[in-house]
């Protein structure tokens, strides 16, 4: 971590509680179902014509869905470190709203750590620097190496 | 052949490849081999209905009518349609409603494109508005995708990194011999799987490219084919081009949250295609000769045979390793050798299935032919809720 101020890298799509992070959705005061990212104008449930929302925080924690990793650098808008470090990716299905959420793993798990169906939690950590300010994102992390990357700190 | 029916009388490519050159050209190319195969001169044509391609400019946003224009204005009503990986699909669907409702009687249909090298990127510019560039902001790019279908294969149904290899081995063999096909190459296991990973588990040769190609066809009444003494042309029984259902349970390209199925129940999109494709041509899983899937990673394949039927969850890997999916076997999956030897030309990329289809069920298929083929089914998705499947009957 830099000493630069942490900005969201995405405005407004996840809180910024430091230790209980949570995206941001909203949900139909119609139907009730729930949306991520946020709808605001229209319920997108074909039974409903909801167009009033409130802003709910979702799960910050769920099981596996699927997991990878990235071995080659995407193209932009994603900005890399040089040289390039591989990340894993995990798509969670979210404990209440069952709705699964992609997004990278904590640096430090790799793909032989991770099973379909394991427990996660959201967290928060750098997407990428630039000159002003170190942009963070929603990031994974497996519930049981909370508590060992806690310990490794 | 009843008279409702519409048959496909002519089918034409351009090889695939990376030839660099404009679309309209590999365009005209399919379109001029397709009416050859048809017989039938460019003048009668009374419809021609492009795949639109987004990355050539504007006439590829206008794709019917620059080719049209290629080819000759003649004064054919045109049509130009996008959706995705399944623009083909709907431009035929175009031509094919316009011949059932009477207003032609014969159609051409053509689809191209020009790629540029790499990943396929979105639009530059800072918009958290856009999911396509949400997503590859935060890192995750198609193969992503890919890679987190086949790994829950692993994990849930005991596939391995050999059964992924497996299939890319058989769709090179089965295309090896294909003139349309970009790669021509077969490839051992060892060589597959020692090919770089780009996305674990799934590694480069595993990946479909994207390439330039083109295909064209020409569908036409039953009245019309009568009278070019065509009346044993394969006919096209389904095009189905359904939306997802809401709740939306499947993680799809370029979302990076699939719907809530707190409140609604979520359903399966690629399934849906297939299920639509078979209650209108009244036909069964059990009746398909051949499959043309969307192999975009050689591990979707295996997705693909249990959505359209083939068999059931969990059970790909099984007829994969029994040899039932290769030319020879009982039901041969991607004759042409896919997308793993093509390489993905999008707006041509559902035409060719058809092509394939159409060539197999003639008995024209050369090496790849699948013997006594009756029915062929495709299976195609691209973003944004897209998606195709045909049937072809004999």
């Amino acid at each position: 971590m830099s000493s630069k101020p942490q900005v969201p890298a995405i405005e407004g799509w996840y809180t910024l509680d430091k230790n209980q992070p949570h995206l941001i959705g909203t949900q139909c005061t119609t139907c009730h179902t729930y949306f991520f990212p946020r709808q605001n104008l229209f319920c997108k449930n074909p039974d409903c014509d909801g167009s009033e929302f409130t802003e709910v925080q979702l799960s910050r924690t769920g099981t596996i869905w699927s997991y990878t990793n990235a071995c080659y650098k995407p193209p932009e808008p994603f900005v890399a470190a040089e040289p390039f470090v591989p990340y894993t990716i995990a798509a969670v299905e979210l404990d209440k709203e069952k709705m699964i959420v992609l997004g990278q793993v904590i640096s430090g798990v790799d793909v032989s750590q991770l099973k379909v169906g394991m427990k996660m939690e959201l967290v928060l950590d750098t997407l990428h620097e630039d000159a002003e300010s170190e942009k963070v994102i929603w990031k994974w992390q497996p519930i049981d190496a909370a508590k060992k990357v806690g310990d490794a700190k | 052949m009843s008279s409702n029916d519409v048959a496909v009388i002519g089918v034409g490519m351009h090889p695939w490849g990376k030839w660099g050159r404009n679309f309209v050209e590999y365009g005209v190319h399919a379109a001029r081999a397709a009416l050859k195969d048809a017989g039938v001169p460019w003048r009668d044509v009374q419809f021609i209905s492009g795949a639109a391609t987004m990355r050539c400019g504007y006439p590829g946003y206008v794709a019917g009518a620059t080719f049209a224009q290629a080819l000759g204005w003649q004064g054919a009503e045109v049509n130009t349609s996008y959706a995705a990986c399944a623009s083909g699909s709907q431009a035929l669907a175009a031509a094919r409603a316009k011949i059932l409702s009477g207003a032609c009687e014969v159609a051409l249909v053509i689809g191209s494109d020009t790629t540029p090298k790499g990943f396929l990127a979105p639009a530059k510019g800072y918009r958290p508005d856009d999911p396509d560039w949400v997503r590859f902001y935060i890192g995750i790019t198609n193969p992503t995708y890919f890679a987190l279908y086949a790994r829950r294969r692993m994990d849930l149904y005991g596939a391995t990194e050999e059964d992924f290899a497996a299939v890319k081995v058989k769709n090179a063999e089965q295309g090896f011999t294909n003139p349309n096909a970009r790669y021509r190459k077969k490839f051992t296991m060892e060589e597959v799987l020692g090919s770089a990973m780009v996305a674990d588990p799934l590694r480069l040769f595993q990946i479909c490219a994207t390439s330039d190609g083109a295909a064209a066809i020409v569908l036409c009444s039953a009245a019309y084919a009568k009278k070019l003494g065509k009346s044993t042309a394969p006919r096209i029984a389904a095009i189905s081009t359904v939306t997802p259902k809401y709740a939306s349970g499947e993680v799809e390209m370029p979302d990076i949250a699939t719907d809530s199925a707190a409140i609604a129940e979520a359903h399966s999109f690629r399934a849906a295609l297939a299920k639509k494709a078979y209650e209108e041509a009244g036909v069964s899983p059990k009746d398909v000769s051949l499959a043309e899937v969307y192999d975009l990673s050689s591990a979707l394949e295996l997705d693909w045979m249990e959505y359209i039927g083939l068999c059931q969850p969990g059970e790909a890997e099984h007829m994969l390793r029994a040899g039932d999916t290769k030319i020879g076997g009982r039901v041969p999956v991607n004759p042409s050798g896919g997308l793993a030897c093509f390489g993905e030309a999008v707006p041509a990329q559902a035409l060719a299935q058809v092509c394939e289809l159409t060539w197999q069920l003639r008995g024209e298929a050369g090496d790849r032919q699948v013997q006594n083929a009756k029915v062929g089914i495709t299976a195609n998705q691209g973003l944004f809720g897209h998606g195709s499947s045909v049937i072809l009957t004999k």
